[in-house]
């Protein structure tokens, strides 16, 4: 039985309809939107290459029923910010060249924006155990961390200047 | 519509793509004109081109595309092979693009792997630029009627050496969007030292920003009209015979095609969410296979006949070892380990409607999977085209090389373009594994302290079954009883010889025919295996000498560079002699050290690994690792430290963590709960002493600082410990086993 999903995505409302309502949100993401952010990394929600943003929560989309985001915020790392208006965290992971292949990144950059959300000040153990979940292969922990930390620092300077 | 795949049908497809987004400033003299890639005159290339015009081109605008056999495989190659080309070429860093991987068009470099890059595989480019430059000069010589010796190149002008700017002329101006029409010369001076002005900068990477904001095209982002969703089935058990399938077990999912040929059975929709459904949906009947249990892995190991190759002899190892008194003798264990790509292998491919195939994956090498695709579905070689289109990185040879000739096959059989993309358990459970191999080890210390004998013989099979052009190595090509590949051995005795001064020696590799689970290239090949075997036995006849580990190998060198690294590493690290292991409290802490130069022949690296370890529970924690590293020449020192960050903290993770399981059925480890990796709450921090040598031959780096991981993490248990690890990986509870043997 076809079911309409609406959802805010990246700020625009969006409708979808769909045959199964327990499709996961990636593959609509993906197939339907033609993001490429969001990546497929294991469909089990065990590595975090799929993170999008639920309204401020960092969900894996790889596992999350559309039907469920019926009414959400849904920003995927296109939303956050491109290279034009790049979030602070994107120019952060570029700056420390936080990256090497680079597939894991989308989900790095998502948990960690969750995390800057709730905590704008967080600490090196309080970043690792945000991203603890979200897995690396090529090993480029320590400069994500440093990312992190740069991207925190960025974006209390913003405020502060907002607010003077 | 007929298709060749040559460059000149690439650069009328591609040429207004490889344009946007391009942005440079445009030097003043430069011309404005229509695209140059149209005017270029292209020719097919093939193999080992001598040609200038087979690796560069230079348009009207002075913007230089290089054209590499080697592909960016995540480690950023790209940036540092776009460096050391700027600079033979004389012009800036982002002046230059390159176009890697696609058949027809950039050269046949064979696979991008073994950390040759930078090594080898820059070097025709890098001849073909200075080449490229000389001829520039010439034409300038011509224009400004000087010779060339009294001309100066700089970003991309040239001027005479004693003239105002303004007589500067451009690149693009000079040679007017031509061919070069000229053969490299190979005995063209190369630069060195302190001729470098790109090369040994930090330069940012150029893949990254587009990483960043979710743009970057990786393969599994291509998308073709009229695309279809394959997945594909796999035999249960390994091995097993196709008997039936049950088209009424999917009868429920709408717009499904089923492909089967042999032990091959995919299936297909218009929908990726139906082909995922229906691949799980579908019931398909299997006979015979199976694997032998895990339990016998390791004696399956040692009672396979296999080829004796001796690698290493001096002096007389058998009767230096029967008349010493200090003997030791131990055996090493290292099990099947996994790539674990982040992002599982994808192929896309589409037939086009004269028959020819185009196929787009992340293969290590488009002209010798070209070639295996070929005979896989019976279409000869040129009328194959393989894009070369970045995947996640891969760290050897994954599933890539398999979801691109499955993608063939299917588009083939259903007559669709079709996107194959594996799923987790498919890249865990079936991407060749990184070989388990056994290392028995034999020495003997005098008692001036010098090590009197030392025999290693070490049991592996080849560590590249990769496709060269041999169906019979593709996964699917198995399924359809292709005929069996034959491999040359490769690998499996990467670092099983090193280069310490030892008397009486020999060393010995037993190559096996077969392996329990299907094989090929991981990071390093056989070296991080030899190497846990020779630096962890090291320390063992360190320890039997009363020796400080460290000074131990330095009295064991001669060569300069070796000793250098580990001086460095030692200051890094403050080591201080007979200071190895530190009081905790619940706590037992300890340092441990390991050096190598991988391949014996290419980089020098050594590491100290500080651990500690809880006895109640027998965990380890590596919290600190330093790392002295020598590649010669140093292209980007950013890149060479994320490169040595990653080999330290996955081989971490591969010492303390992982093996592939399996049972009689297949690979049990097949998501990240079985096969667990390093997460950021468990990785060490990495402090690293870079040492570069500007006047030496640059040496790859992607995987000499892995090798040694184990040993230095396994020699820091000991001294924290006195328990000697000799399996990987190191769990908590093989730690507490160890423990309770000392």
């Amino acid at each position: 039985m076809p079911k309409n999903v609406t959802f805010r995505l990246n700020g625009r409302e969006r409708t979808v309809t769909v045959d199964d309502p327990s499709e996961p949100l990636l593959y609509v993401l993906r197939d339907r939107f033609e993001l490429n952010g969001p990546k497929f990394g294991c469909g089990l929600a065990q590595c975090g290459a799929c993170t999008v943003l639920f309204n401020q929560t960092a969900i894996r989309s790889c596992q999350y029923p559309i039907a469920s985001v019926e009414g959400a915020r849904i920003t995927t790392v296109e939303g956050l910010g491109n290279e034009h208006t790049p979030h602070p965290l994107q120019t952060a992971f570029i700056e420390e060249q936080a990256a090497q292949c680079g597939y894991c990144t989308n989900g790095m950059i998502m948990s960690a924006a969750a995390l800057l959300h709730k905590n704008p000040h967080p600490t090196e153990a309080q970043i690792k155990a945000a991203l603890d979940g979200n897995l690396c292969r090529c090993a480029t922990h320590l400069r994500i961390v440093r990312a992190v930390k740069r991207a925190a620092a960025a974006m209390v300077k913003q405020a502060q200047r907002k607010t003077a | 519509m007929s298709t060749t795949f040559d460059r000149a049908t690439f650069l009328k497809q591609t040429g207004a793509m490889l344009v946007v987004g391009f942005s440079l400033n445009a030097p003043a003299s430069a011309q404005p004109g229509p695209s140059p890639r149209a005017t270029l005159n292209p020719q097919l290339l093939g193999a080992g081109s001598n040609e200038v015009d087979a690796w560069l081109a230079i348009d009207r605008n002075g913007l230089v595309t290089l054209y590499s056999g080697k592909v960016e495989l995540g480690t950023g190659t790209e940036t540092a092979l776009i460096q050391l080309v700027a600079d033979e070429l004389g012009v800036p860093f982002h002046a230059v693009r390159m176009i890697a991987g696609i058949t027809g068009v950039t050269p046949d470099q064979g696979v991008t792997s073994g950390s040759q890059t930078i090594m080898t595989g820059s070097i025709p480019m890098r001849r073909a630029a200075a080449t490229a430059r000389n001829r520039l000069l010439e034409l300038a010589a011509q224009r400004f009627q000087v010779a060339s010796a009294d001309l100066v190149v700089r970003d991309g002008f040239v001027r005479p050496r004693n003239a105002a700017g303004s007589r500067a002329i451009a690149y693009g101006e000079l040679l007017g969007g031509r061919k070069f029409n000229l053969t490299i010369d190979p005995q063209v001076a190369l630069l060195t030292g302190n001729e470098f002005r790109i090369v040994g900068r930090p330069i940012k990477r150029v893949d990254l920003p587009e990483k960043a904001f979710g743009t970057f095209r990786y393969v599994q982002n291509v998308r073709l009209p009229e695309m279809w969703h394959a997945r594909v089935i796999r035999p249960k058990p390994v091995g097993a015979n196709f008997v039936s399938l049950d088209r009424n077990s999917i009868a429920g999912i709408p717009n499904v095609r089923i492909v089967q040929k042999g032990n091959f059975v995919a299936v297909a929709a218009p929908d990726e969410w139906d082909a995922i459904r229906a691949a799980r949906a579908l019931k398909v009947t299997w006979s015979g296979g199976g694997l032998p249990a895990q339990n016998d892995l390791y004696e399956i190991i040692r009672k396979t006949p296999s080829t004796v190759k001796v690698v290493q002899q001096g002096g007389d190892v058998e009767s230096a070892l029967s008349s010493a008194t200090k003997k030791l003798s131990a055996t090493y264990l290292w099990p099947f380990q996994t790539h674990g790509s982040i992002g599982p292998s994808c192929g896309v491919a589409q037939v086009h409607p004269d028959g020819t195939i185009e196929i787009w994956n992340g293969t290590q090498g488009v002209y010798p999977l070209r070639d295996a695709i070929a005979g896989l579905v019976g279409v000869p070689p040129d009328k194959i085209k393989l894009n070369y289109v970045e995947a996640s990185g891969c760290y050897g040879h994954n599933g890539a090389d398999d979801a691109g000739a499955e993608a063939a096959l299917i588009a083939q059989a259903i007559g669709k373009p079709v996107r194959v993309q594996w799923s987790r358990a498919d890249e865990h459970g079936w991407d060749p594994k990184g070989p388990a191999m056994v290392m028995d080890v034999e020495g003997a210390v005098g008692d001036d302290g010098r090590v009197t004998a030392w025999k290693l013989d070490t049991y592996t099979p080849t560590h590249s079954t990769r496709p060269s052009g041999q169906p019979g190595n593709l996964l699917c090509g198995q399924l359809l009883s292709a005929p069996p590949a034959k491999n040359p051995n490769i690998g499996g005795d990467r670092n099983a010889a090193t280069i310490y001064t030892f008397a009486n020696r020999r060393v010995q590799v037993h190559w096996q025919p077969t392996a329990v689970l299907r094989s090929s290239a991981l990071r390093g090949l056989g070296a991080p295996q030899n190497c846990f075997a020779n630096e962890s036995f090291m320390d063992e006849l360190a320890h039997a000498a009363d020796a400080d580990p460290v000074a131990f190998r330095l009295a064991h060198l001669s060569d300069p560079r070796a000793k250098d690294v580990i001086n460095a590493v030692a200051k890094l690290a403050d080591w201080k002699p007979g200071q190895t292991r530190v009081a905790a409290k619940g706590l037992a802490r300890g340092r441990g050290v390991a050096f190598a130069q991988y391949e014996t022949t290419d980089a020098y690296v050594a590491m100290i690994a500080d651990v500690e370890v809880r006895p109640s529970s027998g965990a380890i924690r590596v919290r600190d690792v330093y790392v002295a590293h020598d590649c010669g020449l140093i292209v980007n020192p950013d890149g060479l430290r994320n490169q040595i960050e990653g080999a330290v903290i996955q081989g971490t993770s591969r010492a303390l963590l992982e093996q592939v399981t399996f049972d009689r059925d297949g690979v049990t480890s097949i998501d990240w709960r079985t096969y667990p990796i390093l997460r950021f709450s468990q990785i060490p921090n990495v402090h690293i002493t870079l040492i570069d040598r500007p006047n030496e031959r640059p040496l790859g780096a992607g995987e000499p600082a892995t090798i040694i991981v184990a040993a230095a993490i396994g020699n820091a248990v000991f001294a924290a410990t006195g328990a000697r690890l000799r399996e990987v990986p190191f769990t908590a509870a093989r730690v507490k086993s160890a423990l309770t043997q000392r």
